[in-house]
């Protein structure tokens, strides 16, 4: 069997002397949608940061594609790796956030091609043909010379995903894609996102929509108070939780 | 039917008063003959007037190049995560907005009684690869941009700075993702973005640069100001050649607003 996609080993992460995940160990095979649902606070989103380095972590260990995140291990000791390093590692797994964070003062076909030219030295004209593809594939064509203030929340997060997909990264992780979206939009963003999977895109995704999880995930985590309290067959969690704190939760959000 | 506005006698009042003032003071400056305006007219483009005005203009544009790239790099170091480049570029911040700049000037000038010699090479006992007597290096020219722009250099840190600070940190973080490093994020993602914050008061330091420049003739540099004093040593005619610099100065920072203002427009847009 291949290894893992991703792999967490008893990660630990603090705010001071806020204890946002504890001991979480975590498992993500290659192809497979995961789905990290929780109350706010419950250190989902801090998780996903901590895969691509974003924040660093205080114990355990991240590995992404059978390779360590943001340190290099020599016996018993770990060894932070200098920034070239993580820049790589960081170029090969795509983010997308849910205030959508698109480059103001770039058109959204420059949004989609400024980190190929610049971080892989992907020639222009591959990096525009590609862009120009991508942004074809969220439905956004007609949208190529647009500014992010001309586009609407919805079309925004759509080109925030093509410039993730860019890179050709082998793992997406999504931050509350749909959290800062009207009602009305979120369907045109999970439907790309749905795409994605249907493709075999590996994938994170830190949600409330939990009908969403339950029709793509693959498994769901749940997490509370920095814990994993449990993971599953998403159809089957979501169905027939285990715990008290899943069933209080989802009883809640449903 | 008609709408009437409402009467505003004191705005009558204000603009009669107003009208009067401004009466009296060009009443004055017409028939008060003290004023020399034949003489301002004669030397306002003699050669030597307008070799001075040149010397201000080259002062200005060479101390704000010096003063916008050193204070982005001294803006970017103050927020590096090494504490030592940051606490540099706060030292640095300190002592040269601390202090005035007619000082600084002047201890630039002197330099060479500090150091006789300046010289480019390895220190502590390295090689030299060039040395001169600072007499010689240090011109009233070269002290006179090296004080103007490194002075600059220290209110255009905090300007960048804030512009940088504008910027969400999303941005950083969407960058970072990307896969950018620090300095690629900086300079494609984050300062162009700072732009916005940041060429409006830089232009008001252009304008500000002008008039300091000024502060040079201390130091016998040929600026504008300290021509038309060279002037004035001989002819005894003070009033109309500091109205010839005084009108000069006045001619340059409208054309520099009204710049300012068309640059400010392109950059919100």
């Amino acid at each position: 069997m291949s290894p893992a996609m991703v792999r967490l080993e008893a990660v630990c992460k603090r705010f001071g002397d806020l204890e946002v995940l504890r001991d979480v160990s975590l498992q993500v095979e290659a192809g497979q949608v995961v789905c990290l649902v929780g109350p706010s606070g419950s250190g989902k989103s801090t998780l996903l940061r901590c895969v691509n380095h974003l924040e660093k972590i205080d114990a355990g260990r991240v590995w992404v594609d059978d390779e360590l995140v943001g340190y290099r291990q020599e016996g018993n000791r770990l060894f932070e790796l200098p920034d070239a390093e993580i820049c790589r590692k960081r170029a090969e797994i795509g983010m997308v956030f849910q205030q959508f964070n698109l480059f103001g003062h770039m058109t959204a076909l420059q949004n989609v091609t400024e980190a190929p030219v610049l971080v892989k030295g992907t020639p222009r004209a591959v990096a525009t043909a590609n862009a120009e593809r991508l942004l074809a594939k969220v439905g956004l064509s007609d949208k190529l010379r647009s500014r992010p203030d001309e586009l609407s929340g919805g079309q925004r997060q759509r080109v925030a995903i093509a410039r993730a997909l860019a890179m050709d990264p082998k793992l997406m992780l999504f931050d509350e894609p749909t959290s800062a979206l009207d009602p009305e939009l979120v369907g045109g963003v999970l439907d790309v996102i749905r795409e994605l999977a249907e493709e075999g895109m590996t994938m994170m995704i830190v949600t409330h929509e939990i009908g969403f999880a339950r029709e793509v995930g693959d498994t769901v985590v749940f997490l509370d108070q920095g814990v994993v309290v449990e993971h599953g067959d998403a159809r089957e969690l979501i169905a027939n939780p285990r715990h008290q704190r899943t069933r209080a939760f989802l009883s809640r959000v449903l | 039917m008609e709408a009437i506005p409402v009467r505003r006698p004191g705005q009558w009042l204000a603009a009669v008063v107003v009208a009067l003032l401004a009466l009296v003071v060009v009443h004055s400056v017409v028939s008060n003959p003290r004023f020399e305006w034949h003489v301002v007219g004669d030397y306002f483009f003699s050669a030597r007037v307008l070799e001075g005005l040149l010397a201000t203009l080259a002062l200005t544009a060479i101390s704000m190049v010096i003063g916008i790239v050193l204070g982005t790099m001294l803006a970017v170091m103050r927020l590096s995560p090494n504490g030592l480049v940051a606490g540099g570029s706060w030292c640095y911040i300190w002592i040269f907005r601390g202090t005035p700049l007619l000082v600084q000037l002047l201890f630039w000038s002197f330099i060479s009684a500090l150091y006789p010699t300046v010289s480019l090479g390895v220190p502590f006992g390295g090689p030299t690869l060039i040395e001169g007597s600072a007499n010689a290096v240090i011109t009233p020219f070269v002290a006179a941009i090296l004080a103007l722009g490194l002075n600059e250099a220290a209110y255009m840190a905090e300007i960048v700075r804030a512009g940088i600070a504008s910027v969400d940190d999303g941005q950083t973080e969407a960058a970072q993702s990307l896969g950018m490093t620090r300095m690629q994020t900086i300079r494609r993602i984050v300062l162009p973005q700072a732009l916005k914050v940041v060429v409006p008061p830089t232009g008001n330091e252009v304008i500000a640069m002008l008039k300091n420049t000024a502060l040079v003739a201390v130091i016998a540099y040929e600026e504008l100001l300290y021509t038309v004093q060279l002037i004035y040593a001989i002819s005894f005619q003070q009033i109309p050649l500091l109205l010839v610099a005084t009108i000069w100065y006045l001619i340059v920072t409208s054309i520099l607003s009204l710049g300012q203002h068309a640059v400010e427009r392109r950059v919100r847009t």
